[in-house]
């Protein structure tokens, strides 16, 4: 029997019983509202109320103080190294995990999975107890003058922790659901294999690919905790624009310290946005990514 | 299964494919992750051990580490209980029912996955301290929520919230009308039908958006220092002395209080999702 005439003889009384009352709806939706207000709406919106409770000036004065403007050069320059190395090192393991089959493969998604499960704090103090100095390569690396923690070196590092598990997560379930078969297609018609890669699976995986970089740079440029243990806070030279927020804030300059907030608000509107639109016009590329 | 799958020698652990580049991917991956995870992590372990057994047991039964352990976890346990009520009516009204701005609302549940922690961190503290938006009336009425462990509770629900709605939301969204009509049709009241036909199939869900807030909330710091107030044995979390015990120089200290919250946390994780895969089976689900 075909749907539509499952619905032709589909009950009134059904569908009306399917629904919940009318009281229940208004207190429903009222509490679901009022939580997301209380939860969301409220703490983003007092953002930019503080952000601008002495006016645009000083808001601007806020944006444009020199340690500011190097806390932001250092996000950017953070999240331009540890995004692409992650989009390299996510699709390797999506490649591996989801088109081949070999023992302990869910050991490997798993390990993958790990940074998820660990303290940001653990993720920066894991890389002092080896590179810092008292640390396992403290003193060697420091006999050569190299500096990986109160440096930039460290906070990448502490970065990719934290952000590892993003691209491949997404990418893994998409990659699955897609098959092997136009990758057979196109090497059996004798396309190499990186040709294969580049014509046949990265236009498919592109969506994807894109929502898992959203994902991984809204984290990468946001990252508190990993960062403020292996940054040293040295202002202006190893703040990045979170840790720069916590050191205004700790020092009573609240429009400040919400002025740089704010750009990171709306750093995460705007991923958001772009999140959701991607959700509604390539739904059935990224549906996996609804698993979460 | 493709046909070319043949096995590639004695006790071979991959199966051959047509498909190219494993060696290359398997590669990076192994090698990226052990660099980045595997060997930090390795050395976490190690340099705990390195405190010897007497210093461990020591420190593992402070009166700080245990009260920031009782703090870390309580507050997360709760907040992710209150996430699961929240987050199953939130769910709900976003898959069941039609109201302008719906789309909008739903897109906003992951604000706490885009929002940096520092953020979400000075804003709750502008919020509930005793001064702020929401601090100053309820200081009135007696109620102290920011620097207090209910200013902790606060920012982990924040944290997270779009966990069990995320997990629950798809559930809702395929399940089949049918039974639920049936079930009305035979005469069981509304109640009825959503406690023993729509509940069931959803709480497995219910249970990995549980676990995976409750992961994301023990660990959380960012959101939690700034309202927190970091009083010891009061309101002092886990992450927070570790930091401390770094700043003082005392790496095995540091690395101890970290490897016990991992145990405490792979644990507690490890039979939530033995818990689940048991409700999975009794429900008759794969």
């Amino acid at each position: 029997m075909s749907d539509a005439n499952l619905a032709a003889i589909e009950m009134p009384e059904a569908r009306i019983a399917r629904r919940d009352g009318a009281a229940a709806r208004i207190v429903l939706v009222t509490l679901a509202l009022g939580f997301l207000a209380l939860f969301l709406a409220l703490p983003l919106a007092i953002v930019f109320i503080e952000a601008f409770a002495r006016g645009w000036q000083a808001y601007r004065n806020g944006l444009a103080d020199p340690d500011a403007l190097a806390a932001i050069w250092l996000t950017l320059v953070v999240a331009a190294i540890a995004v692409p190395v992650n989009v390299v090192v996510g699709i390797a393991g999506a490649w591996a995990i989801a088109k081949h089959e070999f023992r302990g493969k869910s050991l490997l998604v798993s390990l993958v999975d790990l940074p998820f499960s660990v303290s940001p704090v653990i993720a920066g103090l894991v890389f002092v107890l080896l590179f810092g100095a008292q640390g396992y390569f403290g003193p060697v690396l420091a006999s050569y003058g190299v500096e990986i923690i109160f440096a930039l070196p460290g906070i990448v590092l502490a970065t990719l922790f934290v952000t590892f598990p993003f691209i491949a997560r997404e990418l893994i379930p998409h990659m699955q659901a897609l098959g092997n078969a136009e990758e057979e297609t196109a090497l059996t018609l004798g396309a190499s294999g990186w040709r294969t890669f580049c014509m046949v699976t990265l236009p498919n995986i592109k969506w994807s690919l894109l929502y898992g970089v959203l994902l991984c740079n809204a984290r990468a440029m946001g990252e508190f905790g990993a960062v403020a243990v292996v940054s040293g806070k040295i202002r202006g030279l190893t703040t990045t624009m979170p840790l720069h927020v916590e050191i205004l804030y700790n020092e009573y300059m609240s429009v400040a310290a919400f002025a740089v907030a704010s750009l990171l608000a709306l750093l995460a509107l705007v991923t958001l946005a772009a999140k959701s639109f991607l959700e509604w016009r390539h739904a059935d590329e990224i549906a996996a990514s609804r698993r979460h | 299964m493709s046909a070319v799958v043949r096995r590639n020698g004695a006790g071979a652990w991959r199966e051959r494919s047509v498909i190219p580049g494993f060696g290359l991917s398997f590669g990076i991956i192994v090698t990226a992750l052990s660099l980045v995870v595997l060997i930090p992590l390795a050395a976490l372990v190690l340099k705990a051990a390195s405190a010897g057994p007497e210093d461990i047991w020591a420190l593992a039964t402070s009166r700080r580490v245990l009260s920031a352990l009782r703090v870390s976890f309580g507050v997360a346990l709760l907040a992710a209980a209150i996430n699961v009520v929240f987050g199953l009516i939130i769910a709900w009204v976003l898959v069941r029912y039609d109201f302008p701005g719906r789309r909008l609302v739903d897109a906003a549940v992951d604000l706490p996955f885009a929002l940096p922690t520092a953020v979400a961190g000075i804003a709750l503290a502008a919020l509930y301290a005793p001064n702020g938006w929401i601090g100053a009336p309820l200081a009135q009425l007696g109620i102290k929520v920011g620097y207090t462990p209910a200013g902790i509770l606060m920012a982990l629900i924040f944290i997270g919230l779009p966990f069990v709605v995320r997990t629950v939301q798809p559930v809702l969204a395929e399940m089949e009308a049918e039974l639920e009509e049936a079930a009305a049709l035979l005469g069981a009241s509304r109640w009825k039908t959503l406690t023993s036909v729509v509940l069931p199939p959803v709480l497995p869900a219910v249970l990995t958006g549980f676990t995976l807030a409750f992961a994301r909330a023990v660990g959380e710091y960012g959101s939690v220092i700034f309202i927190a107030g970091n009083i010891p044995m009061v309101s002092e979390i886990a992450p927070l002395l570790i930091f401390i015990r770094l700043e003082q120089f005392d790496y095995a200290g540091a690395a101890v209080i970290g490897v016990l919250m991992l145990l405490l946390s792979f644990i507690l994780i490890l039979g939530l999702n033995l818990l689940q895969a048991a409700l999975r089976r009794r429900l008759g689900h794969v």
